[in-house]
């Protein structure tokens, strides 16, 4: 073996290249037992979790924040150690000197963290305003520098919304198991070794690409000097379980040290570590409560993650989530599930705990997974309504067995994909800009007129009964200039994230050749759908205010609904999908990256209604949007599979950064004792 | 055949045993004062369909539902029963279980004509869910509008023909609750051998909501849903626990005859 921290595991390809897949792969033992092996939480464990939440306690009387950095801007090496009491953790490492204490992040936009600062009582130390005014642009102002008065006045408008313009892209999860499979040395080799190779003729991209592995390659000497801080060396291989955890953890806080992205994942780590686990307790030097206690403590600190946000940022996402999202499970493309003992561990950290939303612990699921391991999670979902589950069946085709989910949703393969977060087109407002030619029905110019978003388009004449195939053609035309207008304000976005924000230490736990995702996103598919549905099989007819401008709409009749498994109208879904998603493929996008589509808003919904007037569906102005595919609100009348089912037509293929549907069910409708 | 349908359920996992795709029928002759689906009363309304359409509607689930089944409820649905005759037929021709949801109100033991119908519909029923209001024949017409003797006949004639059934019983504290008419009720119910499960089902005030919208007065006003050990006396009482199983160990997993 190449390092003696290897011994006792099976060699194989992983070896020469890194390649965890092939170590996972090689070494670990699938789990089809039951749940009665786990231990509850060690002593110590509890008495660190009772100072955590005595901690978030004073939080929440504090108004949401304990304390917060005013003046050291966040980076790996920024704070000298923190700890919640360190006698008592196993698992060590803060994103600053304190517990709960948020770190000051200025890349994104020194705005948004002047506000959130100011929102909370604090005041930004003003020699950083310089800075970040004077010397150092960031993110933000790079964006707004270059924006074009349309891309703002969409912006304004929210036909746009939610775009990481001012704010961390986030949705990039490093392979943070390379570090304690590897040790740091021999990435940073590695990184050398793929530096030394970037030569001949120095095109832009080249050049580009150069400096950003240089930056890597910098990130990760930080990173072993931010361990060092903890007292902790991290350029070797990890030998025991413990290390391995701790190594990983530190690949993860130092991506949150470096960045304050909206989501945060961590990737699927829990089979990756049992290997460590069961060769330390075969070595006889860990026991299950030992085992388990590493699991809690580590969930423990994932769980401490906190960002400073706006509070306009907290209400989009109903709460200042972090989506530290931890993919459990799945099955192996050779048939084997990778379900292991640590992933009833993790699972079990929502006992041990008690119940949290974050980590957001996500189950890829399978039928086919081991029957032990779905009743227990049938069990802990009754228990704690706290675990997420994806299809596993239909990702792994495209993905593989080693991919991980960031965010809620979106599907990458761990340390070879990454993604350009889009937020999302509201493709009900662009309905009604089909029939009003691009004016906006709610926002307004300085004199009160109605404002034209896009170039002035052929708008729907008359009073008259609305035309489906005129109102579709339209609505196609608007879609045209939707999709061009977001994929360049996107591609504007994420060349000024990468110039002012690039996540270097993330990006150095991938391959240096990435494949790189475009992830677009759309809001408000079933209104749009259920006001076609409505011009199709009712009589819809405009109704204008004094600018002509179309605000309302009187509906004479019935008309099919999505999320009644009812073709009609399941169809005109998967027209929309299709239609939008293959305008927005036609479209060149930033850095060669592959299109893709969400239909995922999870609580912005909410937010997004409120910038939407009244659609044609009967949906009145500000009201909410349904969240992801989700049927509008109460329109689903035939029962919870005819509501699925719908949502199944949605074609994966054209949405491959994920379809979510919000679905709660009380215990009571689900069947009787 | 035409049936007046009010509406469908694909998901349903309380009326009957497994996950079953439940067809709501328009129409019924009963007023029972804790009804939830007082918007199914009227013998008019509702939507026409045809019985094939009806099948087919629950053939889209039938991945879902192939180790449940249909169940037929109301309203009533034996005011239908050419109808719902001819659903079961299809339904039983495509392998799935059918359950009847009825209150046993249109049986007639007097009319050789009604009882010929109601075994047109019997012979492609797997499982009947009979709902005994109340035992009590004065309290029955004060709760419902109707006399029970029908009913208890109906019980009768599936005990005689070996229907499996399941009895249902809504508990409404006040009207139905009283030690007395439980034990009543449970030395009828011993009469019979084709019991397979006793359910008691507790009085919920989600249907008030219905009659506000409906502008329709709501006779329990006020009333609670029962205590849990109220539920859990008329379920000793009752022998939900399966006292009545006969031939079968106490717990049953509630499965009505093979497909």
């Amino acid at each position: 073996m190449k390092y003696k921290q290897w011994e006792g595991f099976r060699p194989g390809e992983w070896c020469e290249e890194i390649d965890v897949r092939g170590f996972i792969q090689a070494n670990y033992t699938p789990y089809e037992g039951d749940e009665s092996f786990l231990e509850g939480p060690t002593d110590a464990t509890k008495k660190l979790w009772a100072e955590c939440m005595e901690l978030s306690a004073q939080e929440d009387a504090k108004g949401g924040v304990l304390d917060a950095e005013t003046s050291v801007v966040s980076s790996l090496t920024s704070h000298p150690a923190g700890y919640i009491d360190k006698d008592l953790e196993k698992i060590v490492g803060l994103q600053t000197d304190k517990p709960l204490k948020r770190a000051l992040h200025v890349y994104g936009g020194i705005r948004m963290a002047t506000e959130a600062l100011e929102m909370y009582g604090y005041k930004i130390d003003p020699r950083v305003t310089e800075i970040f005014t004077k010397y150092r642009k960031t993110h933000n102002e790079g964006v707004f520098d270059v924006y074009t008065p349309e891309m703002r006045r969409a912006r304004h408008a929210h036909i746009l919304t939610g775009l990481p313009d001012t704010y961390g892209r986030g949705r990039i999860v490093g392979d943070y198991r390379r570090i304690a499979l590897y040790g740091v040395d021999f990435l940073i080799a590695r990184k050398e070794q793929d530096k030394a190779v970037l030569g001949g003729d120095m095109t832009e991209s080249r050049i580009r690409l150069r400096e950003e592995v240089a930056d890597q390659i910098k990130a990760l000497k930080q990173l072993k000097k931010m361990a060092n801080i903890y007292g902790k060396d991290i350029s070797a291989p990890a030998e025991t379980a413990q290390e391995a955890i701790q190594a990983l953890y530190f690949g993860y806080l130092g991506a949150v040290k470096d960045q304050n992205g909206a989501a945060m994942s961590i990737g699927r780590n829990s089979t990756f570590l049992d290997i460590y686990i069961q060769r330390d307790m075969e070595r006889g030097i860990l026991t299950e409560a030992e085992a388990q206690e590493l699991i809690d403590q580590f969930v423990m600190k994932l769980r401490l993650v906190k960002f400073m946000r706006t509070c306009d940022y907290n209400e989009l996402f109903s709460g200042d989530p972090t989506w530290v999202t931890e993919s459990i499970g799945g099955m192996g493309t050779d048939g084997r599930p990778l379900v292991s003992k640590t992933s009833f561990r993790i699972l079990h950290t929502l006992e041990n705990l008690g119940s949290a939303p974050e980590p957001n612990l996500t189950v890829l699921w399978s039928s086919n997974l081991p029957r032990k391991f779905k009743l227990f999670c049938a069990k802990l979902s009754i228990k704690t309504s706290a675990i997420q589950y994806e299809n596993d069946e239909l990702m792994r085709p495209e993905m593989g067995d080693d991919y991980c989910i960031a965010c809620c949703v979106s599907s990458m393969r761990e340390g070879k994909d990454m993604q350009f977060f889009g937020a999302r087109a509201n493709l009900a407002k662009c309905l009604l800009y089909a029939i009003n030619g691009g004016k906006d029905e709610m926002a307004t110019e300085k004199d009160g007129s109605p404002m034209q978003v896009s170039p002035p388009f052929a708008p729907v004449l008359g009073d008259g009964k609305l035309d489906y195939n005129d109102v579709k053609a339209k609505y196609e035309n608007m879609m045209d200039w939707l999709a061009g207008l977001y994929v360049n304000t996107l591609n504007l976005i994420h060349y000024m994230h990468d110039k002012y924000s690039y996540e270097a230490l993330e990006m150095a736990l991938h391959d240096t050749n990435v494949r790189r995702f475009f992830a677009t996103g759309i809001a408000g598919l079933s209104c749009a759908v259920d006001s076609l549905s409505a011009i199709k099989y009712a009589e819809v007819y405009p109704i204008r205010n004094e600018w002509g401008v179309v605000t309302d709409f009187r509906t004479v009749g019935d008309f099919p609904k999505y999320g009644n498994n009812d073709d009609r109208v399941d169809e005109i879904a998967v027209w929309l999908v299709k239609t939008f998603m293959s305008k927005i493929r036609s479209h060149e996008t930033y850095r060669g990256s592959i299109p893709t589509m969400s239909i995922l808003t999870i609580t912005s919904n909410v937010v997004y209604g409120k910038k939407t007037g009244n659609t044609p569906d009967g949906r009145r102005i500000y009201e909410p949007l349904a969240p992801g595919a989700n049927p509008m609100h109460g329109r689903d009348s035939n029962g919870a599979l005819a509501s699925l089912e719908s949502v199944a037509k949605i074609p994966y293929e054209y949405s491959r950064d994920g379809i979510s549907n919000t679905f709660s069910i009380t215990p009571d409708s689900l069947g009787k004792n | 055949m035409l049936g007046r349908i009010h509406s469908f359920e694909s998901f349903g996992t309380v009326d009957g045993p497994g996950i079953r795709f439940v067809v709501f029928m328009q129409g019924c002759p009963m007023r029972c004062a804790y009804c939830h689906n007082p918007d199914t009363w009227c013998l008019t309304g509702g939507k026409l369909m045809e019985s094939s359409k009806a099948a087919a509607e629950a053939m889209k689930y039938y991945r879902y539902i192939k180790n449940g089944g249909v169940t037929v409820t109301g309203g009533e649905p034996l005011l239908q029963r050419a109808f719902v005759a001819e659903l079961f037929e299809e339904l039983h021709a495509e392998g799935l279980h059918t359950a009847l949801d009825t209150s046993g109100i249109t049986f007639d033991y007097r009319d050789r004509y009604v009882i010929e119908e109601h075994n047109r519909v019997l012979e492609n029923t797997d499982l009947v869910l009979l709902d005994i209001k109340h035992i009590d024949n004065d309290r029955h017409i004060n709760l419902t509008g109707k006399p029970n003797d029908n009913i208890l006949a109906f019980a009768r004639y599936l005990d005689m023909i070996g229907k499996d059934v399941w009895i249902r019983h809504v508990l409404v504290p006040g009207l139905t609750d009283k030690d007395e008419y439980l034990h009543r009720l449970n030395d009828f119910i011993s009469t019979l051998s084709n019991v397979k499960k006793v359910e008691v089902l507790p009085y919920h005030t989600m249907g008030e909501v219905k009659y506000e919208q409906m502008g329709m007065d709501y006779r329990l006003k006020g009333i609670n849903p029962p205590t849990a050990a109220r539920v859990e006396n008329a379920r000793r009482i009752l022998g939900a626990d399966g006292a009545h199983i006969s031939g079968e160990t106490g717990h049953s997993d509630g499965r009505g005859s093979a497909v």
